[in-house]
């Protein structure tokens, strides 16, 4: 007994270790969006604002020097930031409706598919997913630029072919929440519909579509997401086009100050809500659909980085 | 038929029920469509691309030329490729030594905060790689409190790329090993150690025999995007220690050498199938460990 006290606690310990190290650094950032210019930045400096000091003269940052709100505002009404943000919001929500139906087509069909159709066209889903990302944006930057030379009409880099190289990572990812879950669900109720009379469409529209929908919200709000906080793809296929994370990306490699970390703080913020909002959905539905819990749909909604 | 049954999880144990509705195949083809527009096209193209001759600055011919393979064995690249999968190898291998205990943690000895814990692994898998990433800078960074307090100085070099990766791959290893550790029977281990087995030997021989395909696969989950990985060493060692990935962004971007950045690109796709291919199959073959 003693024993496994001992080994709990240690265990115990450990995690608290590892906790620490997964928060901190976040902790630190959003702390640091309240951070003032250094001492000496501060003493040459005879404004008003100490967020108009330009970023090249602030001192050091990676250290406590006073508390402020102003990085907030400053970042909030930088140039460049703002319209980038809503071009990645854009792109995600298109990105996440077309992906969201595209994977929820290929859901129902495959889950109850022959195997011989099924494998590999799961082997190409799979493929999707875990080929990596520089290879498909290097690849995706080929093709992009090859294809108006061919097919007239085709976009030239910007926003359509971000948006267009998103949704193949998109469509896998949300095709894998949703058969999850459809295929945790089991298919009484649908026999039973069946049994009752109902035809094909109607049990589809008043049974199946239904106890789906939190694993389709599911889906498209980690879809959004990951297209959202996605930068490689997107930083070789975007042409002139300035997304969020191509905005983010540049403000860490060469100039940095607060106001990134605040604008972080932001999106971070925003990304526990929905965080938070997508838990609550996919608990209450569980809770209402009773025994049939979709035990898949956790692991499922949580593989992919 | 029985492929239809045996995915319907609610009807175990029950008799086999001839009735199984099923959607029609067809719904596959619109991502069908889409996958081999943008998926398989720009994968051929780039295949193409590997074996054209560059003829002027952003000019190519294509044909079958293997000079930019050849080059791609050079002693330079052959070295990035082997630092960069020993880089993963040695993040994974860490990765697993911090994440193991953590899920086998939630999933033996918690109960009341298991989601709670689960969710407090998950927040920061869901939250932006690159902000993630911003933070640990901040925190390594060579005049933070870190260099200065604790003498621990790693900003710019393979060490901080190595926490870099760990830091921010570990959720996706915690999940499928969590995964695993949950469907095990723990009356098995107890029943080990009632009969005498030591703890670690019970462990060693059940608890660990019957989560492998979970840390197996979470372990392929990491390794493989750790080797294609382009913003951690970016970030974190300033372009002192790059990975095959930053070689391969650097030909599209600065040195407009696109056959050879090809040639990059299906040389790692090719060191890594191996791998991609045991984690395909252990993904399709049990879908709940790969999803």
């Amino acid at each position: 007994m003693r024993r496994v006290v001992t080994a709990k606690r240690a265990f115990t310990a450990w995690a608290v270790c590892v906790f620490v190290f997964l928060y901190l650094p976040i902790a630190v950032m959003a702390l640091f969006a309240f951070n003032k210019p250094s001492a000496a930045a501060l003493a040459g400096f005879h404004g008003s604002n100490v967020c108009d000091i330009p970023p090249t003269q602030l001192g050091n940052l990676t250290v406590w020097n006073g508390f402020t709100t102003c990085w907030f505002a400053s970042g909030l009404h930088d140039p460049t930031y703002i319209p980038a943000i809503v071009t990645s919001i854009k792109i995600g929500a298109a990105a996440a409706v077309v992906s969201t139906l595209l994977g929820l087509g290929a859901a129902l069909a495959l889950a109850r598919m022959n195997k011989f159709l099924r494998v590999p066209f799961d082997s190409l889903v799979y493929l999707t997913l875990v080929v990596p990302e520089i290879v498909i944006a290097v690849a995706s930057l080929i093709f992009f630029v090859q294809a108006p030379r061919y097919v007239p009409f085709f976009p030239a880099l910007g926003p359509w072919t971000i948006f267009f190289g998103q949704v193949v990572f998109g469509a896998s990812l949300a095709m894998l929440i949703i058969r999850a879950r459809f295929v945790g669900m089991g298919d009484t109720l649908e026999e039973a519909g069946y049994d009752l009379g109902s035809g094909r469409l109607s049990t589809f529209w008043q049974i199946t579509l239904p106890r789906l929908m939190p694993a389709i919200v599911a889906a498209a709000l980690l879809t959004f997401t990951f297209s959202f906080d996605d930068y490689v793809l997107p930083a070789f296929t975007n042409g002139t086009t300035n997304t969020w994370p191509i905005v983010l990306y540049s403000a860490v490699r060469f100039g940095i100050t607060p106001a990134v970390n605040a604008l972080a703080t932001i999106m971070l913020s925003v990304t526990i809500v929905v965080i938070a909002v997508t838990g609550v959905v996919l608990r209450r539905s569980r809770t209402r659909a009773g025994t049939d819990t979709d035990q898949a749909t956790p692991a499922a909604t949580l593989r992919i980085g | 038929m029985a492929a239809a049954e045996d995915v319907t999880g609610s009807d175990v144990g029950r008799t086999r029920r001839s009735f199984s509705p099923r959607y029609p195949a067809w719904l596959t083809s619109p991502s069908f469509v889409y996958y081999a527009i943008f998926f398989l096209g720009p994968l051929a193209i780039l295949v193409a691309f590997s074996l054209a001759t560059q003829t002027g600055f952003n000019a190519i011919t294509y044909g079958f030329d293997t000079s930019q393979f050849h080059l791609v064995t050079g002693s330079l690249y052959v070295k990035i490729f082997a630092r960069t999968l020993v880089m993963a190898g040695v993040g994974s291998l860490l990765t697993m030594i911090v994440g193991y205990p953590i899920a086998y943690w939630m999933a033996r000895y918690l109960t009341t905060y298991k989601m709670l814990a689960l969710l407090l692994v998950l927040v920061p898998f869901w939250t932006s790689f690159l902000i993630r990433t911003y933070a640990l800078k901040i925190i390594l960074d060579s005049h933070g409190y870190l260099a200065k307090y604790l003498g621990i100085n790693i900003m710019y070099t393979k060490y901080a790329v190595a926490v870099g990766l760990v830091y921010n791959y570990l959720p996706l290893f915690i999940i499928p090993v969590f995964a695993s550790l949950e469907r095990m029977d723990w009356s098995l281990v107890e029943a080990a150690t009632d009969l005498g087995a030591k703890p670690f030997n019970a462990f060693r021989e059940i608890t660990l025999r019957l989560t492998l395909p979970g840390v197996v696969t979470g372990a392929l989950l990491v390794f493989i995007p750790m080797s294609g990985e382009y913003i951690i060493p970016n970030i974190l060692s300033g372009g002192n220690y790059e990975f095959v990935g930053n070689v391969i962004g650097d030909q599209f971007v600065s040195a407009q050498n696109q056959p050879f950045g090809s040639a990059l690109s299906i040389s790692l796709m090719i060191a890594l199938s191996g791998f991609v291919a045991i984690y395909i199959l252990f993904a399709t073959k049990e879908e709940r460990f790969g999803a």
